[in-house]
């Protein structure tokens, strides 16, 4: 499946996981692109986000339950359809931290669905892909 | 902003309330989280809001909530420990879902499993009713050198 969605169609699908998922719209979040069983989100900078006043950096934490959003999606994308699901288990190794009104960017991959179990790879990155702020692997429960 | 989270810890740890801490790191608000001591452990709390809910269904806490939770609760743990001289930074954080949260508070606990002096592992529980009924489980590893 390489099937990429339009923008009407990621409004629509941002309108969505916002209502149905108020600690998405209390994060900002937003689906920038989403394709097969590849999605980006993005988690905007915010000062109520951070982690590190010092610094500015964004706590792990709003990085961690945009990389189980993202996992999400991505089984959702590769399924071609919204499901119940549930996250079995999160993995996440953290390489760096972003900076002061740094935007994250999350591109999960679920890269095998079978019959009850999804699994999924991600990186979160700022700028560039190749130059990753956190890795995540993670299963999840298809229930129905 | 300029917060200095040292001079915060050496407080912390004078008064032995660790709540200044989550008071000057805005995420923490953010969840709603504070600190209780019980028997020489910290125990976090995190106060059920509308924010926090990851499916508006059923209602139940979203995940990355409780993973934060989590998190935050080995941090604070690592912190309070006199031999930490740095801000604890996570390397790797691995969850287990259990149960799903439900909308109400959720208490975690935390155990220093090992305090080396790069490294520091940490075992976490996150319960709500029942502190036999974990709902969420972690192994944190945390790098503890500036």
């Amino acid at each position: 499946m390489t099937s990429e969605y339009t923008p009407e169609m990621l409004a629509r699908m941002n309108a969505m996981i916002r209502d149905l998922v108020p600690q998405n719209a209390a994060l900002g979040l937003e689906i920038v692109r989403l394709t097969g069983g590849d999605v980006w989100i993005r988690l905007p900078w915010a000062e109520q986000l951070v982690g590190n006043p010092e610094t500015g950096a964004l706590h792990g934490g709003a990085i961690s339950t945009a990389m189980d959003a993202a996992g999400g999606l991505s089984v959702m994308a590769k399924l071609g359809r919204p499901g119940s699901i549930a996250t079995l288990d999160l993995r996440i190794d953290y390489m760096r931290a972003g900076g002061r009104g740094e935007d994250i960017v999350i591109h999960a991959t679920c890269y095998k669905a079978t019959k009850h179990v999804c699994f999924v790879r991600g990186f979160a990155y700022t700028t560039d892909e190749n130059d990753p702020v956190a890795a995540l692997a993670a299963t999840f429960a298809r229930k129905s | 902003m300029t917060v200095d989270l040292i001079a915060l810890l050496a407080r912390a740890r004078e008064t032995g309330d660790a709540s200044v801490l989550l008071d000057a790191i805005p995420y923490a608000r953010f969840l709603g989280l504070s600190i209780r001591n019980e028997g020489g452990s910290p125990i976090a709390s995190m106060q059920f809001a509308e924010h926090l809910v990851g499916d508006a269904t059923i209602p139940a806490l979203h995940g990355g909530t409780l993973a934060a939770l989590l998190e935050s609760t080995a941090i604070l743990a690592v912190m309070i420990d006199p031999k930490t001289n740095a801000m604890p930074r996570t390397i790797t954080i691995t969850i287990d879902y259990l149960r799903s949260g439900r909308a109400q508070r959720t208490d975690c606990r935390a155990r220093v499993v090992r305090q080396g002096r790069r490294v520091a592992v940490v075992a976490t529980e996150a319960y709500q009713d029942d502190v036999d009924k974990s709902v969420v489980t972690a192994i944190v590893h945390l790098f503890v050198v500036e």
